[in-house]
């Protein structure tokens, strides 16, 4: 790159690259390759762009790319399903990009004891919300979360077959299937076509005495509640199994944490909890369970505890129970731990504190409300029916269109058209549910937004274009 | 001269935040539903059975908003981020400048406000910058296509042998291919998650030169190996310079080789997984690729295979039509599904973008030569410390870090590397004690990256010295450190027993909260 020394790089410098050589009697870089087989070597420069290496053009070339983005501030948009546009304190923002804590990594719990006192308190704040004793250090998203939840029920109970719901989401099924193979057997659980909420019979007709795990999501994919969780975990307690639960943080200010109704392991996604949606990059995945060591002792995930130290009256912090992790004993510890999502527990601790316990209350029933009018609103248009399984709702409902002869497809083209990303598409991963949409409303949407919506709807349907 | 410089960190004594709480105190207010829409639903949690309603609040603290930021700024400024040290004591990790300017495309709605499952026409910028950083990757590495997929390195160690248990099982023979072989130098991920994909794993063991014993290797080799898990240079340094050697002993059984580059910066355009005759690899953006370490994610480790394994990638991959445009797609008959929601973490993999864009491809090879020499520079000051020594491969070069050894300072005078990690925090630095198993007595690693200057690096060794000077001198304090960090020394005993861990502020109050009151 001629002579210029790249900001990036300050010992290219020519006199200090000699200084440096000369201090390790090397004549040049290229002699501390020595030990690289010469077949080995690229002896060719890589073909990659020229590069754009003055920041302001950079900044002109990213921008001019990413300005080929439609943004979801920029639309109305009704996508959810495991990631949702909320509100972000600006706090959170200024907070998780503060430099200390953005470029911190693995320092010791002396100079990095900030950023176990933030994690420590992301997971006690976590606890409250959900009223458990143990949170782990964030993974990587909720799929990995149910994931590693149904292997650790595996261990506890020693036993393999896993018992899920089928409206779980597929993404997060996907996860789960690969990461579960091969220690684990999943058995998807029917639902009610009505209700959404699980077919009780089939799972008795399941659970046996290789039953480790029975895992449902509260609210479920499809957004309906599931009310017989009480039933569900005597059932799966009956059979030694545990009760596993996927639960959206951002309802249990207002909905029964999945503690009360007897889980056992319960998981989920803290992206609602002051992460941008960031295409997807926002999400961070938690597990929580109650304070006794055959649990604590398998989670593969790191658990910062607090402790005194040598000063009266002075917090300290560290690794709780760290000879359980592969970083402690390898392939002899449990599952793996690594970089996954430490930032985002750090911002959803700021978030919950920011909150408190009467801003979680107030976001779960404005959500409910006006998720509810969302779909009472739909439900006014002929054919279309919201929500269409007849169950209470949280932020996410399902809303057909069979009755209107429309296919989401097209009425989606339409509303993009109009600046509305509508509702993802089911038909694909649910068939059974014919034409139908998953809508998902938070305390973001304005009742004129979620007007517009209808309008939108009702005119995409009325011009006829829309039919399948 | 460098000197140690005169350092105390920022020391708040902050409180938890649950100590803060002053009962009705708001820290954010939230939107209430317009008048129109209460007179239509009502309160809405009614629509709940009873039973499943929340009547009373989580016993969340509450904080005025300004309290909450000058809580956590606080905490903050008692984390030494690599933003203000000279972080080249966190070997392994390539805690390189992440450039500012990154931050701002990262922080833009442009990409912080687009969800994951939009239509493909509204989000062509972030597919155009996923298809153009595989595409500069497989240049980088010689390999055919990229996932961004994972959400950190050992989450692509799991890809990687979740797509060695497919392949095999595509050829049949997943039953009679049940060991996956690593290197004890290799990350412990390459053994944990080898392991979690139900392979019996079997870790060579280093050499007298503390490379991965090749006799040893070969005996390991056999028609149950399903593949190779394996990391060079290895948390040593040193290059195993027969790695084709191994991949092609592995390629002989039918096996696949997958290389663990989560650190790759020493080698940028000087040597690629292709030539090196492996089947997979993967770079961590958070490391090589300047995506900042967020205190441990979120982070992307992006997995490359051969064309041979492009059906096995999870899905979705970015395509470009013939109509110019990028979309997604999940046609890859062998997918092992998904490692991660949705597409992993676009913010790392815009960065990384921006960064070789930045640099180029010469750009990207001086920043690997002068992370090697700021490394040998390093070796030469560090190893003339007394009590400090590299063991293995005397007088050869290095790549991009060290395993260092205190052992002799340990003879000497008592003084850990965890001591000496301690004290490390009273001058303004950090020093990692480096993976177990601690093969190496006494370990620490330094990896000093192309980002920080000679004089950088000479200040960070005066530290070094300062300690070890303190440590013949005076060795009680470095071992009753920190004295000028945080903290001080933590009661370890909290950790461990059952007891007594608390992982949260309730488990804290249920177990000690009567101590707390006394």
């Amino acid at each position: 790159m001629s002579d210029t020394v790249h900001p990036y790089i300050p010992n290219s410098v020519p006199e200090v690259k000699q200084e440096m050589l000369r201090a390790i009697g090397a004549s040049s870089t290229e002699e501390l390759y020595s030990d690289i087989p010469e077949q080995l070597r690229l002896r060719r420069q890589m073909n990659l762009p020229q590069p754009i290496a003055a920041e302001c053009d950079l900044v002109r070339h990213v921008m001019s790319i990413l300005a080929k983005n439609r943004t979801c501030d920029e639309n109305i948009s009704f996508l959810g399903g495991g990631c949702a546009r909320h509100y972000v304190p600006a706090i959170c923002d200024e907070v998780n990009g503060r430099s200390e804590f953005l470029t911190a990594y693995a320092g010791e719990p002396y100079e990095d004891h900030g950023r176990f006192q933030a994690l420590f308190e992301y997971q006690s704040l976590m606890a409250e919300l959900l009223e458990v004793d143990v949170v782990n250090v964030p993974t990587y998203d909720w799929g990995q979360a149910a994931s590693t939840s149904l292997r650790m029920a595996a261990r506890i109970t020693r036993r393999s077959v896993a018992l899920v719901s089928d409206t779980v989401s597929p993404e997060r099924l996907g996860v789960m299937m690969n990461y579960c193979t091969p220690a684990l057997r999943i058995i998807p659980l029917a639902h009610s076509r009505a209700t959404g909420m699980m077919d009780l019979a089939d799972l008795k007709r399941k659970l046996s005495a290789e039953t480790a795990a029975v895992y449902f999501e509260n609210p479920s994919y499809l957004g309906s509640i599931e009310t017989e969780g009480d039933t569900i975990a005597e059932l799966a307690h009956q059979c030694g199994a545990l009760l596993v639960v996927g639960a959206d943080p951002s309802s249990c200010g207002v909905m029964a944490p999945p503690s009360r109704y007897g889980c056992d392991l319960v998981c989920g996604d803290i992206q609602a909890l002051g992460m941008h949606m960031h295409y997807g990059g926002g999400l961070g995945g938690f597990i929580g369970c109650r304070d006794e060591e055959r649990f604590v002792m398998e989670y593969p995930f790191r658990l910062f505890g607090i402790a005194e130290t040598s000063v009266p009256g002075e917090w300290g912090f560290g690794d709780v129970a760290y000879s359980r992790t592969s970083f402690a004993q390898r392939e002899q510890g449990k599952e793996f731990v690594g970089t996954a999502a430490a930032l985002w527990g750090i911002t959803a601790g700021v978030y919950l504190s920011l909150m408190g316990p009467k801003g979680m209350r107030e976001l779960g029933a404005t959500i409910m409300q006006k998720s509810q009018y969302a779909a009472a609103r739909l439900s006014e248009i002929p054919g279309v029916r919201a929500p269409a399984l007849d169950a209470p709702h949280f932020k996410e409902f399902v809303v057909n269109f069979d009755g209107a002869r429309c296919t989401v497809r097209k009425i989606n083209d339409h509303l993009l058209a109009q600046g509305i990303f509508g509702g993802h598409d089911l038909s694909g991963d649910f068939p059974e549910l014919g034409q139908s949409a998953l809508y998902c409303v938070t305390e973001l949407h304005t009742q004129e937004q979620l007007d517009r919506l209808v309008d939108a709807v009702s005119c995409a349907i009325e011009g006829g274009e829309c039919r399948g | 001269m460098a000197r140690a410089r005169e350092f105390h960190q920022a020391r708040w004594n902050e409180p938890v935040i649950f100590e803060l709480s002053r009962r009705g105190e708001r820290g954010m207010l939230v939107p209430e539903a317009e008048p129109g829409i209460r007179e239509r639903v009502g309160d809405g949690v009614s629509r709940l059975p009873d039973k499943m309603i929340r009547r009373d609040m989580p016993a969340l603290p509450e904080v005025s908003q300004m309290r909450v930021l000058r809580h956590y700024l606080r905490l903050s400024q008692g984390t030494l981020g690599a933003d203000l040290n000279v972080d080249v004591g966190q070997g392994t990790c390539t805690m390189k400048y992440s450039p500012k300017v990154n931050e701002t495309f990262v922080r833009s709605p442009k990409t912080s406000e687009l969800h994951p499952m939009q239509d493909d026409s509204t989000v062509q910028g972030a597919l155009e910058v996923m298809y153009s950083l595989d595409l500069f990757l497989r240049e980088i590495s010689g390999m055919d296509r990229f996932s961004f997929q994972p959400g950190g390195g050992s989450c692509a160690i799991l890809a990687m042998a979740s797509i060695i248990r497919a392949y095999h099982l595509v050829h049949g023979e997943a039953d009679t291919r049940d060991e996956i072989i690593t290197t004890i130098f290799s990350h412990p991920s390459d053994a944990a998650a080898a392991k979690v994909k139900g392979y019996k794993v079997i870790t060579i063991r280093e050499d007298k030169d503390g490379l991965p014993d090749f006799e040893a290797f070969a005996r390991a080799v056999s028609p149950r190996t399903a593949g190779l898990l394996i990391t060079n240079p290895e948390d040593t340094g040193i290059f195993n310079s027969k790695i084709a050697q191994f991949t092609a002993l592995i390629r002989n059984v039918g096996g696949i080789s997958g290389y663990d580059q989560a650190n790759a910066n020493g080698i940028l355009g000087v040597t690629r997984a292709r030539e090196a005759g492996f089947d997979m690899c993967f770079f961590n953006l958070h490391k090589t690729f300047s995506s900042p370490h967020g205190c441990g994610g979120p982070a992307c480790g992006a997995l490359g295979v051969t064309s041979e394994l492009a059906d096995y990638l999870p899905a979705p991959v970015v395509e470009k039509t013939n109509a110019g445009t990028y979309r997604l797609s999940c046609d890859l008959p062998h997918s092992i599904g998904k490692v991660r929601c949705f597409h992993g973490v676009f913010p790392a993999v815009l960065r990384a973008y921006a960064w070789i864009v930045s640099l180029g491809a010469a750009g990207l090879e001086e920043a690997a030569r002068i992370a090697v020499l700021n490394n040998n520079y390093t070796l030469k000051r560090v190893t003339d410390l007394a009590g400090a020594d590299a063991p293995y491969a005397a007088g050869r070069r290095r790549i991009e870090q060290v395993r260092y050894s205190w052992e002799q300072l340990y003879r000497d005078t008592g003084v850990t590397s965890e001591d000496v990690t301690r004290r490390l925090a009273d001058y303004g630095c950090h020093l990692w004690q480096s993976h177990h198993p601690f093969i190496v007595p006494q370990p620490f690693t330094i990896e000093p990256t192309e980002s920080y200057s000679k004089d950088e690096l000479d200040e960070y060794i005066a530290c070094l010295e300062r300690v070890v000077a303190e440590a013949y001198s005076n060795p009680e304090i470095v071992k009753t450190a920190p004295h000028r960090s945080v903290v001080h020394k933590t009661d370890d005993s909290w950790f461990d027993d059952p007891a007594k861990w608390a992982v949260t502020w309730r488990a804290y109050l249920k177990k000690h909260g009567s101590e707390r009151e006394g």
